[in-house]
Order: structure tokens, then C-alpha cells, then sequence
């Protein structure tokens, strides 16, 4: 119970958001309407794919200094977890864009970015598989986790503040911070971000567990 | 012997080698001017500056990938040893970049050239837009050297190179395109101060974790 506290947080945090993002009342906008009951599944994604992403670069600089196997599997792992949130992150977008800009990839500078930033933690993958020693697995793909991260930290937030976009908080629209959110947003908002990112950092131990067992299966076997 | 005489010695044995065997050099030479015969052919006459532009740097890109791919396959197991023993990292992974960076800039100054020799120029300030291009060919150098160096650890390095590096170049390219094109349409120098200073700040942080990694890349 000490130590699953906060899993239990998270189930209930992700119920509360789900069923309190879909029944409370929110402000009626020009062009949003109900679609911004969107913005308590649609944003979460990104907060847990940035976090989980983060936990992954981390991972990555501890196994260069300490070559422990498990530190590598923690970092393919939660690579793995921000690849699918990624995914959720941009199929989410993609339905609220479809309803408010028209189209369901509009040429938008952070749609275009998460799709490279996905593209970048795929060939991440493709370069584990291609190599066939641990050792000398665990240390490239470390090194090249390091050398992208903050080439996709550039890409993910310094890029779309450079041009135009239909987000907010970018070339003029409202932007997105705690000033301009509509207050009753907020009580759902922020505990669903919260909840997500516990849900992502649950479902990467649970994987990083399940790898370490095979790992031991293929030893003893 | 410091860093900075290891990395002379080091470049100049690069340009030797480079220098002896030549095919490597023109090979990379022909492939751009071909390259940008081929476009000709295909599109005959361009009229429109972002296609002109883009175009431009397409072949850049694949020119630049082609070019600095086999920095690290063309050495041989035994000679990598050899470094080994009597260089410090640092100096290797320095001098492939100042070397590809040379590299870069002399076939970057070619391709122009061929380019707005064979296609209508359409440069509004032709001085800046040369500019930008050769701050795009040290960006392509800094980044692309070493990916190389990771994907030669890898199997199936020619392939891998171009996975593995597209994704990391696009933000570089999204900004040059961006100056590269205010250049083209003759705007104001100070327009583009902020992209110029955008490309400086991704080439330190490339050059310094490049820096940072590459002794545990090395070390096999």
C-alpha cells in the first residue's frame, strides 16, 4: 500500500477527468463549442510523452556511466511508452483539429513537429535492432538518444514560437498558460495531466518488469 | 602532443588521404553536378522561388548525406585501433568535423554555382543567400558527422545513416529554408537575425554533445 499509493492516485485521477471532462460544464467559444472538453485527453498526452521521453534521455546518460543493463532497458522502454503517447498525442489532435480547423492535418507547425519528433524515436528503434551485441547495443542507442533529445527539445519548443500556428500561444493566438484558460477548465485540467503522466511512468515499470523477467527466463533457459 | 597539434595532424591526414586516392572527392563532385542536371531535365525551367529554393537544398541534403556518410566507413578496423592507442577522442571527432565542415563548404560553393548557372537565377541578394548556404553546409557537417559515426557501428550503415539523420536535420532545414528564402526575396539582412542566431545556437549544442559522446561511441 506504501508504495501503490500513487497508482492508485493515477486510476483515480484519469476516471475523475474522463467522466468530469465529459459532464461538467465548460465555457461555449465561437469555433471550440464542446470540442474543448478535448483539451483535458489531448494535452495530458504530450505532458506524458515530454516526462517520459525526459525519463528516457536520463536513462540513457546513466547507462553510458554506469553499463548496467537495466538502465538500458529503462531507456527502451520509456521510449517506447512516449512513441505510443506520441501516437495518442497526434490522433487526438488530428479528431479536434478535424472540428475546429477544418482539416485533419492542417499544415501546422507543432503537428509537423510531433510527427518529426515521432520519426526521430523510431529510427531510434530501427538503430537497436540493427545491432546485434548488448553491450554495444545499449551504448550506441544511448548515444544517439543523448545526441536527439535536445535537437527534438528545439524542435518541440523553440521552432513553432518562430512561425505562425493555429495553436494557441503561438503567433498571435490566446496562448495557452494559466492566465487565459478559462477557470472552470482548471479543476479537470490539471488533475488530468497529472494523472496521465502517473499512468505513462506506470505502464513504463510495468514493461521494464516484464523485459527483466524474460531476460531471466533466457538465462536460466 | 596537446589537442590542437593532434587535431592538425589529424586533418592534414585526412585531406592526404583524400588527396591520394581523389576518387572519393569526385565522386561526391559528380554526384551533385549530376544531380542537378537531372532536376534541370525534369523540371526544364523553374519560375517560382520556394520551389527554386527548395530544390536547392533537396540536393544539398542528399549531396551533404552522400558526402559525409563514409567519414567513418572508409576506415578500416585496424587504422581505428591504431587512433586509438596514440589520440585522444576529442581530437578525432574534431578533426572529422573541421575536415567534413571543408568538405562541405567546397561542395556547397560548387552546387550553387551549377545550379544557378544551369537554372534562371532568381536571387533577390545573392551575397546573403551564399551566406546561408555556407552556414548550412557547417550545420550539415556538424550534424551529419556524427550520425555517421553511429550509424558505421551498425550494420547496413548506408541505410541506417539516412533513417537516423533525416529526422535530427529537419529542424536545421526548416530554418534555412526559412533564411535561405528571405535571402532570395532580397528582404532586409535584419529580418533574419533570429534564424541566424537560431542555427548558430543548434551547431553549439550539436558540436558540444557531439564533443561529449563520442568517447563512448569510440571506445569498442
Amino acid at each position: 500500500m506504501n508504495k501503490n499509493w500513487w497508482k492508485i492516485l493515477a486510476t483515480v485521477l484519469v476516471l475523475y477527468s474522463i467522466i468530469a471532462g465529459f459532464l461538467f460544464h465548460v465555457p461555449a467559444k465561437p469555433i471550440l463549442n464542446e470540442t474543448i472538453r478535448n483539451i483535458h485527453f489531448h494535452v495530458p498526452m504530450w505532458f506524458a510523452m515530454i516526462v517520459i521521453l525526459t525519463v528516457s534521455f536520463i536513462y540513457s546518460i546513466r547507462y553510458l556511466n554506469s553499463a548496467n543493463e537495466n538502465d538500458d532497458l529503462m531507456a527502451v522502454e520509456s521510449a517506447n511508452v512516449g512513441i505510443i503517447f506520441g501516437i495518442l498525442g497526434l490522433v487526438t489532435g488530428a479528431v479536434w483539429a478535424k472540428y475546429t480547423w477544418g482539416e485533419a492535418w492542417s499544415n501546422d507547425p507543432k503537428q509537423n513537429s510531433a510527427a518529426i519528433a515521432l520519426l526521430v524515436y523510431l529510427a531510434y528503434l530501427v538503430l537497436r535492432n540493427s545491432l546485434e551485441e548488448e553491450q554495444k547495443r545499449g551504448r550506441i542507442s544511448a548515444v544517439y538518444n543523448i545526441f536527439a533529445f535536445p535537437i527534438m527539445v528545439v524542435l518541440l519548443f523553440i521552432l513553432p514560437r518562430m512561425t505562425d500556428s493555429l495553436h494557441p500561444g503561438n503567433g498571435g493566438n490566446p496562448g495557452f498558460n494559466t492566465k487565459d484558460m478559462a477557470p472552470e477548465l482548471r479543476p479537470v485540467f490539471y488533475p488530468a495531466v497529472l494523472g496521465w503522466i502517473l499512468i505513462s511512468v506506470w505502464i513504463t515499470t510495468i514493461r521494464y518488469r516484464i523485459r527483466k523477467l524474460e531476460n531471466r527466463q533466457n538465462l536460466i533457459n | 602532443m596537446d589537442l590542437l597539434n593532434q587535431v592538425k595532424f589529424l586533418i592534414r591526414k585526412e585531406i592526404m588521404l583524400e588527396w591520394r586516392s581523389k576518387y572519393a572527392l569526385n565522386g561526391i563532385l559528380l554526384y551533385v553536378v549530376s544531380t542537378v542536371f537531372v532536376c534541370y531535365l525534369a523540371f526544364r525551367d523553374i519560375t517560382s522561388p520556394p520551389t527554386w529554393n527548395a530544390l536547392f537544398w533537396i540536393i544539398m541534403l542528399f549531396a551533404s548525406v552522400n558526402a559525409i556518410t563514409k567519414s567513418f566507413i572508409q576506415e578500416s578496423k585496424g587504422r581505428q585501433l591504431y587512433y586509438y592507442t596514440i589520440t585522444s577522442p576529442q581530437a578525432i571527432i574534431i578533426s572529422k568535423i573541421i575536415y567534413n565542415i571543408f568538405l562541405m563548404l567546397l561542395l556547397s560553393v560548387i552546387a550553387l554555382g551549377f545550379y544557378t548557372l544551369v537554372f534562371k537565377n532568381l536571387l533577390g541578394d545573392p551575397l546573403f543567400y551564399f551566406f546561408a548556404v555556407l552556414l548550412g553546409s557547417i550545420s550539415f557537417a556538424s550534424v551529419f558527422t556524427m550520425i555517421s559515426g553511429i550509424a558505421s557501428k551498425a550494420n547496413n550503415a548506408g541505410g541506417l545513416m539516412a533513417i537516423l539523420s533525416f529526422p535530427v536535420i529537419i529542424p536545421l532545414l526548416v530554418v534555412l529554408i526559412k533564411l535561405s528564402k528571405n535571402a532570395m526575396d532580397g528582404l532586409d539582412r535584419s529580418e533574419s537575425y533570429d534564424e541566424i542566431g537560431v542555427l548558430i545556437a543548434i551547431n553549439i549544442i550539436v558540436i558540444t554533445t557531439s564533443l561529449l559522446l563520442f568517447p563512448y561511441l569510440w571506445k569498442d
